[in-house]
C-alpha cells in the first residue's frame, strides 16, 4: 500500500509492479548499495534535488526496505528522474547508496520500456544519439543560441567564430566541430560494437525506436563499409 | 538547566586534531587486482615511473606518475571550454613531459549513463576496459581529465572486483575486439597530477596572485563516488576534506576562502543540465555562486570538474539577469596554474568560452586583457587568411 494519500498507477496490476521491484532486487549491485536505513536523514540533506523538488532519497531507501511495492512503483515513475546523480547521499552513516539505487531503477525503467521513462528522456534522445554513435557525449556544434538562451550572447559569439575558434585550438585532437575531439572512426566502430555485444541497443529500441533506427542504419552501414561481419557482433551477454 | 561552558563547546574545525585511530574500512582495491592477475582474470597495467606517493583518504598511499601518461578527454571540456584539456597538454609540454593525447579514445560515457540510465555494468565495464586496453597498446598510462570519468571507472573497478560473471562478460566482448581484459592499477585524476606538481609549478611561477582571494569547489565525483582514492592531507583542513586544488591556491599564493556550502554539488545533475536547466541554475546559483560571494567575496572560483565549471560559470548569466548577486569568473586548476606558470589567457587558456566577465580578473593577475585579446584576433586573422590552417604549440606561446 503506498504512503502517499493520493496515490498514482493504482490500475496497474500489482504482479507487474513487484515484478520491477524484483529486478531492482536482482541486480548485482544491489548487495553492495543497500543496507537499509536509519532514518537519519543526512541524505536528504546533502541532496541538490531534495531543495528544489519533492524529491527525498531517504523515501526510497524507506521504501526499499519495507518493500512497499506500490510506493517503489510511484517513485520508479515520477521523482526517479529528478536525482542529480551527485552521490552526495554517499554520506550515509548505514553505507546505504541511494543515487546508485537510482541508477538501477532507472536501468530497469528503460528495460521495460516504462511510458514515464520515455517521456522523462524525449527531449534528451538526440544526446543518446551523439554517444552512441561519436564516442562523444557534447559536441562544440551544439552550442547554439536557440538550445542555450539562459548562457545569453556569448553563445551566439561561440556559435559565430566556432569553425575558426576551433582551429585556433593548439591539441591537434581539438580542431572538430561536430566532435568533443577527432575519434578515429576505427575507434568508433570498436564503441559500437560494444552497445550490440551487451545488449545497449535493445535498451534504446525499448526506449526511442525512431533513435534506435537512425543509429542502427548510419553505424552498420560503417561498420559494412569496413568490412565487418554484423553476424560477429550479437548480443554475448546471457540474461 | 544544563549550561554550557566555553571549554564544553565543540571545537572549531580548525581547532580540532586528526588523528588516525583505525586501520581503513576498505579492503586495498589494488591488493584485491593483483590477486585477480595473480589468478590469470586480469591484467594490471602499472603506474610508470617517476611517480610522486600521495596519502589517501583512509591514510593509503597512492602512486600518481608525472609522465608517460595517455589522456583520456572529457567530452564537456573538449567540447565546450576547450581552454580546458589546452591548459593540462600545456602544463605537460612546459615540464617537457612525455604524453599522449589519443585519437583512439571514447568518451567514459557516464554523463549519459548518469543522465538516461540507457546502459548497462557490462556496457560500461567494456567501455573503460577498451580505453585501458588502448592505452596499454599506445604504451601509456591512463590520466582521466574529467571528474566522472574517474569516478564511474572507480564504480566499475569495484563491480570487476566483485563480480566474476561480470569479468566474464567483460573478457567475452573485449575479446571479440580483439583486446584483453586490462585494469589500470591506479585510476588517476589529472588534478592529483596537478596537486603533485604543484611545488614545480610554484617554482616556475611568473605571475603574482597574492592578491586573489579564491574558493574551491570540490567534485562530487571526485571524493563523494568511491571515496577512498581522493587525496587528502592533515594539514590542509585538518584532513577533513580533500586537499586536491585548495593545496594548488595555497601553493601559489592565493587567499583560500572557505564558504559553508563547500561539500554542496555544482548543481549539474547530468539529465538537468541538458534538458532541465531550472533546477542547475537555482542550485547553482543560491547554494554555491550567492554563498561564496556572501561569505568570502572570492575574486574566482576553482574546481577541477568538466560540469562543475560549466554550470557554475553558465548558470549565472540568467540569474545576473534576476538582479541576483552573481558574477564570479569560474575555471579550472589546469587554467589557473597555466596562468600563474605565463601561459597566453586566450590562446592556450582559452577563456573566451567562458561566460562571465574575465576582464577584472586578468587585469588582478597583471595580465593586459586588450593587448592580449588582440594577440589572439591576429592568430584568428591568419586562419581566417590562409597563413595558417590551424594555431600551433609555438604560435601559442610567442
Amino acid at each position: 500500500m503506498s504512503i502517499y494519500k493520493d496515490a498514482k498507477y493504482m490500475d496497474v496490476p500489482f504482479e507487474e509492479k513487484q515484478k520491477l521491484f524484483d529486478q531492482v532486487k536482482g541486480d548485482m549491485r544491489w548487495d553492495h548499495i543497500f543496507n537499509g536505513c536509519y532514518e537519519c536523514g543526512i541524505c536528504v540533506a546533502a541532496c541538490p534535488s531534495a531543495r528544489f523538488y519533492d524529491f527525498s532519497p531517504r523515501v526510497f531507501v524507506q521504501t526499499l526496505e519495507r518493500e512497499d511495492i506500490d510506493t517503489f512503483y510511484e517513485l520508479m515513475n515520477d521523482s526517479v528522474w529528478d536525482c542529480s546523480q551527485c552521490f552526495s547521499c554517499t554520506r550515509c552513516p548505514r553505507e546505504s547508496n541511494p543515487g546508485a539505487l537510482i541508477t538501477v531503477m532507472r536501468e530497469v525503467a528503460v528495460n521495460n520500456g516504462l511510458n514515464s521513462a520515455k517521456e522523462a528522456l524525449k527531449a534528451y534522445s538526440r544526446i543518446i544519439y551523439k554517444i552512441m554513435s561519436t564516442g562523444t557525449q557534447v559536441a562544440p556544434d551544439m552550442l547554439q543560441p536557440d538550445a542555450f538562451p539562459d548562457w545569453g550572447p556569448h553563445v551566439k559569439e561561440i556559435s559565430d567564430n566556432l569553425e575558426y575558434w576551433r582551429r585556433a585550438l593548439p591539441p591537434e585532437t581539438l580542431h572538430t566541430v561536430e566532435l568533443a575531439w577527432d575519434v578515429s572512426v576505427e575507434t568508433r566502430l570498436e564503441l559500437f560494437m560494444i552497445w550490440k555485444l551487451t545488449g545497449n541497443l535493445e535498451m534504446i529500441e525499448n526506449i526511442d525506436e525512431g533513435i534506435f533506427m537512425i543509429l542502427e542504419e548510419v553505424m552498420e552501414e560503417l561498420l559494412e563499409e569496413h568490412g565487418y561481419d554484423l553476424d560477429d557482433y550479437e548480443n554475448v551477454i546471457e540474461d | 538547566m544544563p549550561t554550557t561552558t566555553a571549554s564544553s563547546l565543540p571545537l572549531k574545525a580548525e581547532d580540532r586534531k586528526f588523528e588516525r585511530n583505525s586501520p581503513p574500512p576498505t579492503e586495498d582495491y589494488r591488493e584485491q587486482l593483483f590477486e585477480l592477475e595473480a589468478k590469470g582474470e586480469i591484467e594490471i597495467i602499472r603506474v610508470p615511473e617517476p611517480y610522486i606517493e600521495v596519502e589517501t583518504k583512509y591514510g593509503r598511499k597512492k602512486k600518481i606518475p608525472l609522465e608517460h601518461t595517455w589522456h583520456h578527454k572529457s567530452c564537456g571540456q573538449c567540447g565546450h571550454i576547450p581552454g580546458y584539456s589546452t591548459a593540462i597538454f600545456w602544463l605537460n609540454r612546459q615540464f617537457g613531459f612525455d604524453y599522449h593525447d589519443p585519437r583512439d579514445q571514447t568518451s567514459c560515457t557516464a554523463w549519459n549513463y548518469y543522465a538516461s540510465a540507457t546502459s548497462n555494468p557490462a556496457a560500461q565495464a567494456a567501455v573503460a576496459v577498451r580505453n585501458f586496453a588502448q592505452a596499454q597498446i599506445d604504451g601509456y598510462f591512463p590520466v582521466i581529465h574529467c571528474g566522472t570519468s574517474y569516478g564511474h571507472y572507480k564504480e566499475v573497478r569495484a563491480e570487476l572486483i566483485y563480480s566474476a560473471e561480470l569479468r566474464k562478460q567483460v573478457r567475452a566482448v573485449l575479446a571479440r575486439l580483439g583486446k584483453k581484459l586490462v585494469f589500470p592499477e591506479e585510476i588517476v585524476h589529472y588534478s592529483e597530477w596537478v596537486h603533485v606538481m604543484r611545488h614545480e609549478i610554484k617554482k616556475r611561477q611568473t605571475r603574482d596572485f597574492s592578491n586573489l582571494t579564491i574558493t574551491v569547489h570540490p567534485a562530487c565525483h571526485y571524493h563523494k563516488l568511491v571515496v577512498e582514492d581522493a587525496i587528502y592531507d592533515k594539514d590542509l583542513y585538518n584532513g577533513q576534506r580533500t586537499a586536491i586544488v585548495s593545496g594548488l591556491v595555497k601553493t601559489i599564493g592565493s587567499k583560500l576562502a572557505d564558504y559553508s556550502t563547500w561539500h554542496d554539488c555544482c548543481g549539474f545533475g547530468f539529465r538537468h543540465i541538458l534538458v532541465s536547466r531550472d533546477f542547475s541554475r537555482s542550485f547553482a546559483t543560491m547554494r554555491k555562486i550567492e554563498v561564496m560571494i556572501e561569505e568570502a567575496n572570492p575574486d574566482l572560483t576553482l574546481t577541477h570538474d568538466t560540469g562543475c565549471v560549466t554550470t557554475l560559470d553558465q548558470s549565472q548569466f540568467a540569474a545576473k539577469a534576476h538582479g541576483k548577486k552573481v558574477g564570479i569568473p569560474v575555471m579550472s586548476d589546469a587554467q589557473y596554474a597555466a596562468l600563474a606558470m605565463g601561459a597566453h589567457p586566450f590562446k592556450v587558456c582559452q577563456l573566451h568560452w567562458h561566460n562571465m566577465e574575465i576582464r577584472t580578473i586578468l587585469e588582478k593577475m597583471g595580465i593586459d586583457y586588450d593587448k592580449a585579446w588582440s594577440e589572439f584576433e591576429h592568430q584568428v586573422d591568419r586562419i581566417k587568411s590562409g597563413e595558417i590552417d590551424y594555431l600551433s604549440w609555438e604560435d601559442a606561446d610567442a
